[in-house]
């Protein structure tokens, strides 16, 4: 049976109307944004230039692309249509009469609604991890940076030692099926997950530890959900079954936290050196202001600008970490929509189908475009105040 | 300087110690030594076989002892039958010692590539030679334009010179190795037809047919950062006030930043890009898999995917000196370039 075609007009028409739901919500944030970027602070002045205005847009059209995935993508991304082998873009599915907007792969699923599902991995992974990175770098450089001597000479070595390792050999050591039967991820995870938790009860304590009333319902707070959150992921028996992650995402997610922390910790310890010579610091001081208090409550929130800038940069290089990831199949299972392992399969054919490479590859350069702009636009607009 | 540099070399050393360490714990896992064991006995071998042949070519020695082996501070032994009490070399196809002796890599032997059936020093350093030369050309290629762009770009901070270039650059970081590879060979292997997408013959001679590829994909990530770093440091050169002053003097433009700008914007470029090995060599790893290079990356890839122990832990050690000893260049050669930093 010949397969019919719709022409190229109409698959540029159809794919831009099957986001319309990323339409209409980019038009009321963007139109919001706009209206009130006078009292938006920091996020508001991104508005006055164009590469801030580029950024917002590429970044929320892949948060949107990723929130409406079911609605915007046709198919199911792991749905195999025998019929729709290696087929060109544009190309109807017989039964239903849907389109296969961007042609179909090398196992009959359609590439568009795989690049559309492939969002969200990206994006719930890429943003999570790097939180728990500056958690960790965080808690690790205030305290090296500020207090010099012993822990910091010891905590830099044990930094450049992860950043002295090549990325992609550190992947192919921590993200190998076997490592999965033995306990290393999940001591890693447990470590690591243990920091937020660490984190805000520090400085939840070093801010109200003589307002008990206070005090003790944000400490509350923190243990109680740092401690679902942790049963969930560390141990995967969280009693309401909401939190629950793959121990093969779990794997991914600690190799990736584990590669990016210590380029945090490097950033943090850097600031607070330069931050802890500054006036206020020894103002602070001399009220007899614990250390804590000073690292999280003065030196930190002075450090704030370039550590945004450098989040945004890092969710983009996690997106990249991430496609590295998959390019090897390491760690995401293989049929996976995720853009790595579609560049992969895709990058495989290429003397024969060109169609299937292209939308993934795209997806993944204009995400992390996005951050980049938005980081370049962050930057330039700190540096004006 | 000296003590600098001797400590330095100190703390390198006792880098590689400790990675080589973690590494070979980690090449050492349970499940890592079965694929070993199945990988290089015949298909569906019992358990016990597999055992038996882990046992007999070692494996199951004490940890500290097989790593003291592998460095060389203690020695290797060889199969020793217990029936008749004869000894065998382990890994009969690169030499292995029949009786013991001290034959680590302080004396010079990286040991056995179970995965290639030969000695690693045999399989490693073609390769490293393969990939230096691939190095060769993407430095040759990406110095000289990421300097062009950057001074370019920092030259006249907001013209309109300066913001195409600095979006262009902006948009070269975002373009991982995975994703410019594929789309250059879309563009210039299936559609053009100019270059070929695959390296393979590259090993018996590179061409400008074969070569292009793989080297302005792998330079192309890094051009926009050494742009940008460029363009940092020459927009702050140029706010200076001996820059002002040789304005004042009536030089013209061009002279300025010729003669006045470009030698104090350089310095810091020559950091990052001495700081880029370690990202050229995760992108190296990409780049010969995707255009099948026969380079170090692809035997790190083959190592890892095997677990060839020995090959694995070579991989690393070369690697990570690599990307120390650039680190200390880069310092020593910071302090050189610029006289005001004294180096403690």
């Amino acid at each position: 049976m010949q397969t019919e075609y719709i022409s190229a007009f109409n698959v540029v028409i159809g794919v831009l109307w099957r986001f319309w739901p990323v339409w209409v919500g980019l038009i009321l944030v963007m139109g919001a944004s706009f209206t009130y970027k006078k009292r938006l602070g920091l996020y508001g002045q991104l508005f006055d230039s164009g590469v801030g205005i580029a950024g917002v847009f590429i970044c929320l059209f892949w948060l949107f692309t990723a929130i409406f995935a079911s609605t915007i993508s046709p198919f199911d991304p792991l749905a195999q249509v025998s019929v729709m082998k290696d087929t060109l873009p544009g190309a109807i599915e017989p039964a239903s009469k849907l389109v296969y907007y961007f042609g179909g792969d090398k196992l009959a699923r359609d590439v568009f609604s795989r690049m559309v599902y492939g969002s969200q991995i990206v994006l719930i992974i890429a943003p999570a991890a790097t939180g728990f990175a500056l958690m960790v770098g965080i808690t690790l450089g205030l305290p090296a940076g500020y207090y010099g001597g012993k822990i910091d000479t010891f905590l830099s070595f044990l930094a450049n030692l992860v950043l002295a390792f090549p990325v992609i050999l550190l992947f192919y050591l921590l993200v190998t099926p076997g490592i999965m039967d033995t306990p290393i991820p999940y001591g890693m995870a447990g470590l690591f997950f243990l920091f937020p938790i660490i984190f805000f009860c520090v400085l939840f304590w070093t801010r109200y530890k003589n307002r008990p009333d206070r005090l003790y319902i944000l400490l509350g707070i923190t243990l109680v959900l740092g401690g679902w959150i942790y049963t969930g992921l560390v141990f995967d028996k969280d009693p309401l079954r909401i939190v629950h992650i793959d121990p093969n995402q779990l794997n991914i997610f600690v190799a990736v936290v584990f590669a990016s922390s210590p380029g945090v910790f490097r950033i943090v310890r850097g600031l607070t050196m330069d931050i802890k010579t500054r006036d206020y610091v020894a103002a602070a001081q001399t009220r007899g202001e614990s250390p804590w208090y000073i690292m999280l409550w003065e030196i930190l929130p002075n450090a704030r600008g370039p550590l945004i800038v450098d989040a945004c940069l890092r969710i983009g290089y996690t997106t990249i970490l991430l496609g590295t990831l998959g390019y090897f199949g390491l760690g995401l299972a293989p049929e996976s929509p995720d853009w790595g392992t579609a560049i992969k399969d895709a990058s495989r054919l290429l003397r024969s189908f060109i169609h299937p490479a292209l939308p993934p590859t795209i997806a993944l350069m204009s995400f992390v475009l996005g951050l980049n702009l938005l980081a370049d636009s962050l930057r330039e607009q700190s540096m004006k105040d | 300087m000296f003590s600098f540099i001797a400590r330095r070399i100190g703390t390198i050393l006792l880098t590689m110690l400790c990675l080589t360490l973690v590494v070979f714990f980690l090449v050492n896992l349970e499940p890592n030594l079965k694929k070993l064991a199945i990988s290089q006995t015949e298909m569906h071998t019992p358990a016990d076989q597999l055992e038996s042949w882990l046992v007999n070519h070692g494996y199951r020695q004490n940890f500290f002892v097989r790593y003291g082996q592998w460095l060389g501070v203690l020695p290797k032994h060889p199969i020793t039958d217990p029936a008749t009490g004869k000894t065998t070399q382990r890994f009969s196809f690169c030499n292995d010692p029949a009786e013991p002796q001290f034959s680590g890599v302080l004396q010079g032997d990286f040991g056995c590539s179970t995965k290639f059936k030969t000695t690693v020093a045999a399989k490693l350093f073609p390769a490293l030679g393969a990939t230096g030369l691939l190095m060769f050309w993407v430095l040759a290629v990406m110095v000289p334009i990421s300097l062009l762009i950057g001074i370019l770009a920092g030259m006249r901070e907001g013209s309109r010179t300066d913001r195409v270039l600095s979006v262009a650059s902006i948009a070269s970081t975002a373009t991982p190795e995975y994703v410019s590879g594929v789309i250059f060979t879309v563009i210039f292997a299936s559609w053009l037809g100019w270059l070929n997408g695959s390296a393979a013959s590259a090993s018996q001679g590179i061409t400008f047919y074969n070569f292009t590829l793989p080297v302005i994909t792998l330079a192309i990530y890094g051009i926009g950062y050494i742009a940008r770093m460029t363009r940092a440091s020459m927009v702050e050169v140029m706010t200076q006030q001996y820059i002002r002053t040789a304005r004042l003097k009536g030089l013209s433009f061009s002279s300025v930043v010729i003669k006045h700008a470009l030698r104090n914007a350089l310095i810091a470029p020559f950091t990052v890009i001495m700081l880029q090995f370690p990202w050229l060599l995760t992108g190296v790893v990409i780049v010969e898999v995707m255009f099948r290079y026969q380079g170090f990356g692809y035997t790190l890839v083959e190592a890892a995917g095997n677990n060839d122990i020995d090959l694995l832990l070579g991989c690393s050690l070369v690697s990570v000196f690599i990307v120390l000893i650039t680190q200390l260049i880069s310092d020593v050669g910071y302090a050189f370039l610029n006289p005001r930093i004294r180096v403690q």
